[in-house]
């Protein structure tokens, strides 16, 4: 597949927004500025960046608990996202949802989510109106390697490639659910080996490797426009931080040296050293973009952080849509 | 909490306290095993299970993949061939996600076959908001099982109810939702070192009073007992009733109470709609009518999914000050 070079440097503009955005998510954490838990998405943004280039705000994404990579690769904005995480009343929830809710319908993004293995059946409802409404957008739908063992999961490969749906499944196969490694949670290696038992192609690609996912996920995409059905895209990626939070080294449930042995394929440096060799980006243009990206990631926190709380009276609204709603 | 012959009790912390009654029960039961995600290895995502699997290994502590219907169905399988499960459903959250295993065959097995099945299941799971998990990780739903014949709840407050609460369970002979609190973990309070259990269905209670009764479920009692004492300034002498355990419920206790002090509320974190707090006061009302000087109150959370938002979830958790304000409501003083 041809990659112009205008989706090259997109594509790593987008993975550098995802892991400024989640550094600088992740020292507010530990500043205590933000509620909850963060699952941060450091070290796959390959993943997100390669899938979403050729999505537009029609298509749609579901999401995991680690989600805030997927919003941003689809075109979140910072200040919004940062003011969910804050809770507060200017964020894309209204400060409902926090870091496990994300969403923002208006990009396609149909929300991060605190269960796991729920996206693949919302996924293949959205791939069905896609067919439906006589449209050719395509549903994309991330889920981990631990979520690949949910039921959900399997009803809904099924049902796709029974009604030929446009979804592509999205395996961010990361070798982790939570602290317990791929090999102890499921007996197989490639969760894409899967997909043909439910009638639908599985690919297997380097998730450190923006180009290799651009390539594979242009041919899925294109697959499910075309009206021919879904795929299973299985990416082996990488989480660089803890399951929760920012420790990144010294967990019991790894080795240091994995870590630094995936850390060597830092897929934002991948990239750049492709895309300096091919002559596109060189090293001081790419650390322009970092900083040019780290200064709307500063603006996004400032924007977050003098925002206001909710107020008590938000408590009771949005539980359900009244006659009074503006119609959608 | 105190009893009098344990002068120097051993404290323990509520995590320990479940932790040791899983320990004991595996100890003195080799049919008893433990499944559930990152519950091996990790010692549990909440840290209750640390240690299980050196001392009794991978057989009978188990790491399981993230299924939670394959996990309740395989204690499910496992009971009626004559095993003694304990299952761990992380957050309570997730039993939507195996309901069918706990509703449709746990709870029924039994009488659907005539008696012959058995399933002694514990069921173990973390309820309750107050971090800012949202809507998805704070919820307390134990007024749905309630509402199932064939499966016993019970709520544990304290740490000495959390072990012994657990070892009834283990040892019961139905399938009993053990619900715990992750706000309590840390919660230290008394703690026996033999195993002993506190009998499922009995209520406790937690402060003696005389002319009012506060029926306080789960972490809810640590409010209530705050409530107490303030209310103590405006010459309420407050009566605390910690349930225990909901299905059985203790009616009798409750009732003894109310028709002591004539007045009565009742406290949960969970949606006041629906909740197993009307539950309670309808059966207050129909064994204690007589008694009765002002309507059962209801404390519970407004009908909203849990927030994320610190300051709405503040606004969204029942805590002492709205007990003690509804209590004043009830006896119809100016809030
Ligand atoms: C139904 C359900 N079960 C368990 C959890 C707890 N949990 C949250 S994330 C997670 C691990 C998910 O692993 P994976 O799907 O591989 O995604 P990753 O975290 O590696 O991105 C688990 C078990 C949950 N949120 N929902
Ligand atoms: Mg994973």
């Amino acid at each position: 597949m041809d990659i112009s070079p205008e989706s090259l440097l997109d594509m790593h503009e987008r993975m550098v927004r995802i892991r400024t955005f989640e550094e600088e998510a992740g020292k507010l954490m530990e500043a205590g500025k933000v509620p909850g838990a963060l699952h941060l998405y450091v070290g796959e943004e390959a993943v997100a960046a390669g899938i979403m280039v050729h999505l537009s705000n029609d298509d749609q994404i579901t999401s995991t608990h680690r989600g805030h990579g997927h919003l941003v690769a689809k075109g979140g904005d910072l200040g919004r996202m940062f003011a969910e995480l804050f809770g507060r009343a200017t964020g894309y929830c209204k400060g409902k949802g926090g870091s496990m809710h994300i969403s923002d319908l208006d990009l396609g993004m149909l929300g991060a989510n605190g269960i796991v293995g729920a996206g693949p059946p919302i996924a293949i409802g959205a791939a069905f109106s896609n067919k439906y409404r006589g449209t050719t957008n395509v549903t994309c739908c991330f889920f981990g390697d631990g979520a690949s063992n949910e039921g959900t999961f399997h009803e809904a490969a099924n049902m796709a490639a029974l009604y030929r749906l446009p979804v592509v499944f999205v395996c961010e196969n990361n070798g982790y659910g939570e602290f317990t490694s791929q090999e102890r949670h499921q007996a197989i290696h490639d969760v894409a080996d899967r997909a043909p038992g439910y009638g639908m192609p599985g690919i297997v690609v380097d998730g450190m490797d923006a180009i290799a996912v651009y390539e594979a996920a242009g041919e899925a995409i294109a697959r499910a426009r075309r009206g021919e059905g879904p795929s299973l895209l299985e990416c082996k990626t990488y989480r660089f931080l803890d399951h929760v939070g920012v420790r990144g080294m010294g967990v019991v449930y790894r080795t240091d040296d994995e870590v630094v042995e995936w850390r060597r394929r830092d897929p934002i440096v991948l990239l750049e050293e492709r895309l300096a060799g091919a002559g596109l980006l060189p090293a001081e243009e790419a650390a322009a973009v970092r900083e040019r990206v780290l200064g709307q990631v500063k603006a996004a926190i400032a924007y977050a952080e003098s925002s206001p709380h909710p107020d008590p009276s938000a408590l009771l609204q949005d539980v359900y849509t009244l006659a009074t709603d503006a119609p959608r | 909490m105190t009893t009098p012959e344990a002068p120097a009790a051993r404290q323990l912390p509520y995590v320990l306290a479940i932790t040791e009654a899983l320990a004991q029960s595996m100890r003195s039961d080799p049919n008893v095993f433990l499944a559930g995600e990152d519950v091996a290895l990790y010692g549990g995502v909440f840290g209750t299970s640390r240690g299980l699997l050196n001392e009794f290994g991978p057989q009978r502590v188990i790491d399981t993949p993230i299924s939670e219907s394959g996990i309740a169905g395989l204690a499910v399988g496992a009971a009626a061939t004559g095993l003694r499960p304990i299952i761990e459903i992380m957050f309570m959250d997730f039993v939507t996600v195996c309901m069918d295993e706990i509703v449709n065959q746990a709870a029924k097995m039994k009488y659907m076959f005539g008696g012959k099945a058995s399933l002694p299941i514990t069921i173990r799971t973390m309820a309750g908001g107050g971090m800012s998990m949202a809507a998805q990780h704070s919820q307390s739903l134990e007024a749905w099982f309630c509402h199932v014949p064939g499966l016993k709840v019970v709520m544990p407050a304290t740490p000495y109810d959390a072990k012994g609460l657990l070892i009834a369970a283990i040892r019961d002979d139905n399938p009993v939702l053990v619900i715990e609190s992750k706000l309590s973990l840390g919660l230290t309070g008394e703690v026996p070192e033999e195993m002993y259990e506190v009998p499922i269905g009995r209520a406790r209670v937690a402060r003696e009073g005389a002319n009012f009764t506060i029926v306080a479920i789960g972490r809810m009692l640590g409010e209530a007992l705050k409530a107490a004492d303030e209310l103590a300034a405006d010459g309420l002498d407050v009566e605390v009733i910690d349930p225990r355990s909901l299905q059985p419920l203790d009616t009798e206790t409750i009732v003894t109470s109310v028709r002591k002090t004539h007045r009565a509320l009742v406290v949960h974190e969970a949606v006041r709609f629906g909740g197993i707090g009307a539950e309670i006061a309808a059966q207050v009302q129909e064994e204690a009518f007589d008694y009765l000087d002002a309507p059962v109150g209801r404390v519970g959370a407004p009908f909203a999914p849990v927030p994320f938002s610190p300051v709405l979830e503040a606004e969204y958790i029942p805590n002492a000050a709205r007990i003690a304000a509804e209590a004043r409501r009830v006896i119809g003083k100016a809030v």
